[in-house]
Formats: structure tokens, sequence, C-alpha cells
């Protein structure tokens, strides 16, 4: 279906090619998974299969891409809209309506597909999706989740036999990514919709990929084979392949069920050496048993927490309406210093609408948000820069200038810090990036790494970070989790907003889950992971009832 | 989906509103432009303030009864917030350049500016007069008012949607001038953005300091957006031709030239003297050959289109109240002058003429004959993460 001859792709103005040697059949009906480090080229294999690149990219294409025969060469990316779909990282940018009935209708449209077919194909997708209830909501106010969903149905309504998704899952939370894959799923087994994608969360993926192709390094020529065998050689690997390395099993697994059938001997071993005792290495400072404010009047108790530490932010029963919408109803938070807490729910539960009211972004409609001992809405934002740092979802938003340099000295500036303050956090953060170089030009790992070192120049008690491993690689986030469980070590609290339960289950001392704009559960992570099905991570799934949260956890027991 | 089930209980009113069958679908775009541009129409009409204060409320009810809850709607503020300044501009070049209304109600005299001989008939500051003032005011209201019709249209159909009802052979550009156009609501949600990112540097987050600091990172993010939309949107089969033969290729060209060459000639010869005879038969010809073009034109675009707006009674309602608006005032404007154009030499307090207001009062229908579909449009217990 999808055929690759000895392809190189060289854009203008690059010393070498973003990819060459690709050699890389897909038959009709596969699912094929393409993974690799950041930055190797997967985003320009996939938009070759488009044509987009080089129609669209521009830069110099060899070799021979050709889509269910035709030559991508011949055929501009239009002519071959109706045999591949394509949605690309950022959902947002791909709609060219406003409401999502007409986007699932705009491909089609554009085939010039009769109006009965339409209708059908649209009452289909919004079934098949789950996005019944949104088909006349402006696209602008869904949120992360439903956006990518709309963007799948929009082009799956042409029914094109070759679907290239670049990162489906990795802006949703897990029941909605798992929903995304089995509507991909369902599309290979019952349509023979072939399916080409990348994805950095593989331990969502792998299980369902016919093939795995594996770009080892910028450059390279793709290893292509059973996701088994590319697993035991690939540099990135999700937990359950890692904890099957450790424990020596082959074949690895690559399903949990699979790897709990073989972990019978594993669990013997470990037994009696597990318990909640076992913490997350390098987190020395044990959650401060902050007192729940408990509302058993209804009324919290002025003064009560008083008698406890200085808390970091304090957060009592606290409304906010965003948009005519009832974004938090009653929230009730404390953050004590050294904690690291996962916030954790649905997408559009109201996790980063929490952390927004704690910086003052917005304003409570009812209750107190108090960080540091401030209204944070109401203070100076220099005064509130002292108190507590946000990394924003998108990491770009916090970086205006136009050399790494330049963006640190103005860091120092507003945070009225020792000239060199962030440029040294940066370089201890990660050693070697240029002084000269563009934020733009930095990889999502190191714009994610300034951003951070941009917020901690002020030194910041409370460091808040809205779904930080977006878009990492597991590189990326190895290096990310150490520097975090350094902070908080430090005496910084942490709290993440976070769809990955990896790095939830890595870090955080406490899971508090959220869910219609309400708190659900709020506990020490183990006990909230373990008894959830979809937020327990793999490890924890594998050696149930045992309680392990991560493969570090396991080899230091072993060792 | 499973998140509707609420077990709070607190939210129960709200799967009954959600699942309600789509009563009704969107009025037709055109309706609403048509209704808002008569109601445009006439404001142009008059000058009695009473009269186009009264216009500009009925268009403001008839936005909050009608506007569905879709981000572009609230671009009706910002057009009223457009028509003061407007307003304000005007009231300001009658202090100071004055104006040839002869008042004799001095209210107070700027010192006035020597102006070289070259400049005649320019004069800065002097005295300003009630009577100018008024004038000033009457005009400005009256420039408002069309804004803040222009800006109703806006708030209660999308321009985009205007497209779905575009000749085929347009629709291309008329998609490209749309993307063209959401750049800038797009550009001020960056703003928006980027100023509430720069709080998050310890930096005011208001000032014009602010405004321009953002400038460029938006700029640059509002180039990608584009670009990458270009991209999606060619992806998507954006701008697939059918084949047609060379020969009905040659013949749209031919037909679409000729007619608009047999336009701009007929045009000529109806306003010139000597042209009368030629003048229409040419025109009309003209038209007829250009439509032909578009019509050919539109069979080497493949496109369908997904439920169009129909053109239905309430449309015709609609549209209908606007132009019997308009209509009445330009009736009235013949019949009653004096009225709709209250002078101001010598100064007089403006009446409310009744018909004319009562003739006005009929741009309210659409307020009733298709109010809101705001019980679906705003579910309440949407799962909502603004980022």
């Amino acid at each position: 279906m999808i055929r690759f001859e000895n392809v190189s792709v060289t854009y203008d103005g690059a010393p070498g090619p973003a990819v060459q040697g690709v050699d890389l059949v897909v038959p009709e009906g596969e699912l094929v998974l393409l993974v690799g480090p950041s930055g190797v080229g997967k985003s320009t294999v996939l938009n070759a299969v488009s044509g987009l690149v080089p129609h669209f990219t521009g830069g110099t294409l060899r070799g021979r891409v050709t889509v269910a025969g035709r030559d991508t060469r011949t055929h501009k990316p239009r002519e071959l809209a109706d045999v591949v779909g394509t949605v690309g990282q950022d959902p947002l940018s791909h709609f060219v309506t406003d409401s999502v009935e007409d986007e699932l209708a705009y491909g089609m449209e554009s085939l010039g597909l009769a109006p009965a077919v339409m209708r059908r194909r649209v009452e289909e997708t919004l079934d098949l999706l789950g996005l019944a209830d949104l088909r006349d909501r402006s696209l602008a106010t869904l949120s992360g989740g439903q956006r990518q969903r709309v963007a799948i149905g929009s082009v799956l309504t042409p029914h094109p036999r070759v679907l290239v998704l670049d990162e489906p899952t990795s802006a949703l939370d897990p029941a909605a990514a798992e929903e995304v894959l089995s509507v991909l799923q369902r599309l290979v087994h019952d349509l023979g919709t072939t399916v080409l994608l990348a994805e950095h969360r593989l331990e969502r993926v792998v299980q369902y990929a016919d093939r795995v192709a594996l770009l080892p390094s910028p450059g390279a020529a793709p290893v292509v084979g059973g996701p088994a065998e590319v697993m035991a050689v690939s540099p990135v690997y999700p937990p359950v392949v890692s904890l099957g390395r450790l424990a020596g099993w082959s074949p690895l697994p690559l399903t949990v069920r699979d790897a709990r059938r073989r972990a019978a001997g594993l669990r013997e071993r470990l037994a009696g050496r597990d318990t909640a005792a076992v913490r997350a290495p390098g987190a020395p400072v044990e959650p401060v048993p902050v007192p729940r404010p408990r509302r058993r009047f209804g009324r919290a108790r002025p003064g009560e927490p008083g008698a406890g530490p200085v808390l970091a932010a304090e957060v009592r029963d606290l409304t906010v309406t965003r948009d005519r919408v009832r974004a938090l109803r009653g929230v009730d938070l404390s953050v004590a210093p050294g904690e690291t807490i996962a916030l954790m729910g649905r997408n559009g539960a109201g996790k980063s609408t929490l952390l927004d009211a704690l910086v003052g972004l917005v304003g409570p409609d009812g209750g107190t948000v108090r960080t540091g001992g401030v209204a944070p809405h109401r203070a100076s934002p220099r005064e509130l820069v002292r108190r507590v740092g946000l990394v924003p979802q998108e990491p770009r938003d916090l970086l205006y200038a136009d050399t790494v340099a330049a963006e640190c000295a103005a860091a120092d500036a507003d945070a009225g810090a020792a000239p060199g303050t962030c440029r040294a956090l940066l370089t201890g953060l990660v050693p070697g990036i240029p002084d000269t170089v563009h934020p733009r030009d930095l990889s999502e790992g190191q714009r994610l790494t300034l951003a951070l070192a941009v917020v901690l120049a002020a030194r910041p008690p409370l460091l808040l970070l809205d779904e930080p491993t977006r878009g990492l690689d597991y590189a990326a986030k190895a290096h990310l989790v150490p520097l975090l469980r350094a902070l908080a070590a430090e005496g910084h609290a942490v709290v993440l907003a976070t769809h990955d339960v990896e790095l939830a289950a890595d870090l955080a001392d406490r899971v508090v889950l959220l869910a219609e704009g309400e708190v659900i559960a709020d506990g020490p992570t183990a006990e909230i992971v373990v008894s959830s099905p979809s937020f327990a991570p793999q490890v924890t799934k594998i050696l149930a009832p045992q309680r392990w949260l991560t493969v570090g956890q396991v080899r230091e027991a072993l060792a | 989906m499973a998140s509707r089930a609420d077990p709070g209980g607190r939210l129960r009113h709200a799967p009954a509103e959600t699942s309600r069958p789509r009563t009704r679908p969107p009025l037709h775009p055109g309706a609403w432009w048509l209704w808002a541009l008569a109601l445009g129409t006439a404001a142009t009409r008059t000058t009695n303030p009473l009269l186009l204060a009264l216009l500009m409320a009925t268009s403001a009810y008839v936005v909050a009864a009608c506007r569905p809850h879709a981000p572009w709607a609230r671009s009706y503020s910002a057009f009223f917030k457009l028509a003061l300044a407007v307003l304000v501009v005007r009231l300001v070049f009658a202090v100071v350049l004055g104006s040839p209304v002869p008042g004799t109600r001095v209210l107070l005299t700027l010192p006035e500016l020597a102006l070289p001989d070259w400049a005649q008939g320019i004069r800065l500051g002097g005295p300003v007069t009630a009577e100018t003032l008024l004038r000033a005011l009457y005009d400005g209201l009256r420039l408002a008012a069309l804004l803040v019709c222009v800006g109703a249209a806006n708030s209660l159909a999308h321009p985009a949607r205007l497209l779905k009802s575009l000749p085929g052979a347009l629709y291309e550009t008329g998609v490209a001038v749309v993307v063209a156009l959401t750049y800038a609501p797009n550009l001020i949600a960056d703003v928006q953005r980027l100023r509430a990112a720069r709080r998050l540097r310890g930096r005011p987050d208001r000032g014009v300091r602010g405004l321009l600091q953002v400038g460029l990172p938006v700029l640059e993010g509002a180039l990608e957006r584009s670009v990458a939309l270009a991209a999606a949107m060619d992806a998507r089969g954006y701008g697939r031709g059918a084949d047609v033969p060379p020969r009905v290729r040659r013949t749209t060209g031919v037909l679409t030239l000729g007619g608009l060459l047999g336009v701009c000639a007929g045009l000529y010869g109806l306003l010139t003297a000597a042209g009368g005879t030629y003048g229409l038969p040419v025109l009309l010809a003209g038209v007829a050959a250009a439509l032909a073009g578009l019509r050919l034109g539109g069979r080497r675009t493949l496109r369908t289109r997904y439920r169009p707006d129909r053109w239905d009674a309430r449309a015709r309602l609609v549209a209908g109240s606007g132009a019997a608006v308009a209509a009445m005032l330009v009736l009235a404007s013949v019949r009653d002058p004096q009225a709709l154009n209250p002078g101001v030499v010598p100064l007089v307090v403006p009446s409310l003429p009744l018909w004319p207001a009562a003739a006005v009062l009929l741009g309210l229908l659409p307020a009733f004959v298709s109010p809101a579909p705001r019980h679906r449009a705003a579910p309440a217990p949407v799962r909502e993460e603004p980022s």
C-alpha cells in the first residue's frame, strides 16, 4: 500500500539529509508504528506519505514513494487526499471550518461526495468517535482530547485507505487515548485501513502494532520488524519492555497480559520486599502529613491549618467559572514544601484551570486561593514570581527573546536575581545549549528545560508544570525526572498536571484525581494509582497484587 | 460518552438539555447579513439621534437574543467600541477644525492657529459652536449606527458560513479570504495568551509595553499556524479540480472575460449621453456571459455541499423585516425629511417621529422568529480545559 524505495530527504539549507536509505513496504491493512528518539525524522517520513514532503515543505526527495500505486512525485497532496488521511501533531492547526460537524464534512466536500453519503458518514463518524454530543460545538471551545478526536474524525470521513498519524495520543488522557487507539484498531480490522503512526508514548501503542519501524538515529536507515524483535534493540521502549529486559525474558512481552503470565517468578523473588515503604528513590522528604481540610460541617473552619508547617499553597472550596462553564467546583488542596503532587484526570477535568488559579491567571468565583501567603490573582506579577512559577503546556509562550543568552538575561532581570543565575541553572539542567541559538530551534526537551530555568531563576518555592512530558521522548523524560526530584529535595513544592501515568508513578508523592472540576481522590501515589485501572502504571499492573510503581524500584530491590 | 453520567446530581438538569434533539437548523447566514445591511441602509437615511439610538438598540437586542455561543459571536462589543471611537474622533475633528455650519451659540473659543496663504479655507482652532458640535454628533452617530449594524451581522453569522452559498467557481477564492480573515481573531487570542504568560515571567501583564513585547512572538506564531493550516488543507483535498476538456476551459475564459468587458462597455454606454441606445443591451449581455462563465467554471470544481443552509420561511421573515425597516425609512426620508434630519440651525430639540420609530421596531422580529440556540450550544457540563 505504501512503498518507500531508497528514499532520502534533504531540506533546503540543511547540512545533511533528514532521513536517508528508507526502504519500507507497508502492505494493505497493516498497522505500522514508527518509533525513534526526537529529531530522527519521523515526521518527515510521515509527511512523505501524504506528499507534503516535498511538495509543500520544499527540499529534495530522492528515491520513490508510492501510495496505492500513485507516485508522490507526480501527485500533489490534494490528489492523494482520497487515499491518504493525515493528522498532524497540533489538531488546532488542522481545522479549516469552525464547528465540529462542518469539520467532519470538509474533506468529503472537497472530494465531491454526494450529500446523502456525506450525511450518513458524518453521523457514523460522530458515533464511532463519541462526538455526537459535541456536533454543534465550536472547535475553539473543545478540550485537547476532543480536538484530537475531531481531527481524526475529519480525515476518517472520506474513508481513506491509508491513515497517517503523528503522535495521536500524546495530548490525551489514558482513557481517551485508549478510545482513539481502539478506533484505529477497529479501522484496521474491519475496514482494512492501512495505518502508519508515530508516537512517543510506546506503552500505549506498541501492543497494537503489526510491525515496528525504528529510526535509531538521525540519517540512519530504519530497522523494520516485529514489535518484539525491534523493541529488543530499540533505544526507546516502554516500561513493560524495560521490565522484560531487566528480568531477562525472551521473547520480550509487549502487553501487560503477556508480562503478567511470565512474571510469576519475578513476583516470587520480589515477595516481601515490596510494601509501600519502597518510595521513589531520591525523594528524601517524607510527604508532610498535611491535615486534609475536612469540611465536616460544610464549611472549612478558619485557622485550622495554622498548626501545620507553612504551606506552599492552599486552596479552599475553590470555584472557578470559565466561559460560562464551571471549570472547578469546591476544590480543596494543600501543597506542602518539598512535596511533589501529580494532578490527574480526564482532558478538561480542570487540571489546567487549577494551575492557572494557583498563579492567578484566573481569579476565584468562590472560595480562596493562597500561594505563599498571598492571593495570587491580586498580587503584582513581580511579587508573585518569587512565590510561584508555572511552566505552561506550550513552553514557547514563556520565551520572547531571540537567543538563549538574551532570554536568560531577561529572566534574571525579571526575577531580580544576580546576573548569570538563569544561565547557570540552565547549564546545570542540560549542559551544552549554546548561547546564540534561537529558542525556536531547540528541541522540545531543551525548550522545556529553558522555560524551567527561566521560571526557576526567581527560586519560587512552588513550581507548577502543565503537561511537561507532552512531545518528550524517553531520553528527555529520563532527564526531567531526576531534575524535578532534585528540586523537590531542595524544598521546592512541585505540582504537575499530567496524563502520563508513568511519570506520575516515577515522581509524585501524592496524586490528586480531578473529575468534572471536583477532587475525587487525594492520597499517596501508590494508593491512588494501584487502585485505578486507567491510572496504574504498567509495572504496577504486571506485578499486582504487590505494589511496585516503577522499573527503577524493582531494579533497586533486586540489586 | 461515559462521563455524562454524573453521580453528584448537581448537574442533573444537564443531560436533558444536551440530549435535546436538534430542533431547528441555524438560520441562513445570508438572511442575517441582509437584515443587518438593511438596518444599516436605514441608518444612512436619517440623522435623527433618537431614531439612530433606537436602531442601535434594536440591533443590540437582537444580537443579545439570537447570537450563538461561539467565540466569534463576541465581536459585537468590539464593533460597538469601534463605533464609539469613530464618534469621538468625529467630535474632536469638529472641535479642532471647525465646520461650515453657521453657528451663533459659541460654547468656547480655542486659540486659532494662523495658517499660510496656500492653506486658505482650513481653520485650526477658533470658536466652537453648539451647532457645529451637534452636527458632528449627528453625523458621527449615523456612522456609528452603520458600524454597529455590520458588527451585528458579524456576530450573528460568521462570514465563513456565507461561503457555503458561494457559487462553486468562486469557492476557493472565498476560502482564501476567510482564512485571511480568521487570522485577526486568532491573533487577538494569541495576544491575550502571551500577555497572560508575561505575568508568569513577573512582568506587568497590562500596558502598551507589554503589548509591544509580545508582538513578534505573536506574529511568528500566527504565521506558523497559517502555514500549518495551508498544509492541512492541501492534504485534505483543497483545490482539487476535475479534469475538464481544454475546449470547455477556453470557453469559460472567453465567456468570463468577454462578459466583464461587456459589463464595462455597457456601463460606459449608460453613463455617457451618446450611448443611451446600446448601453443597456450590452450591459445585460455582459452580465449574462459572465454568469455563464461562472457556471461553466463551476464544472472544474468537484465540491459538493454538506447540509447547505436552507432559505426557509424564517430566513425570509428575518430578511424581510430588515428590508421593511429600510423601505419605510427611505419612504419617510422622502415624505418627512424634517423629522428624519432635524436641523441644527436654528437649534431644535429633535422629536421622535412616530411611524418611522414604529417601523424601526419591526427590526426586532428576528429575536422572536429565531431566538438563540443557547440551550444546546452552551451545555453546562462541558469538560473544557482552555490551555
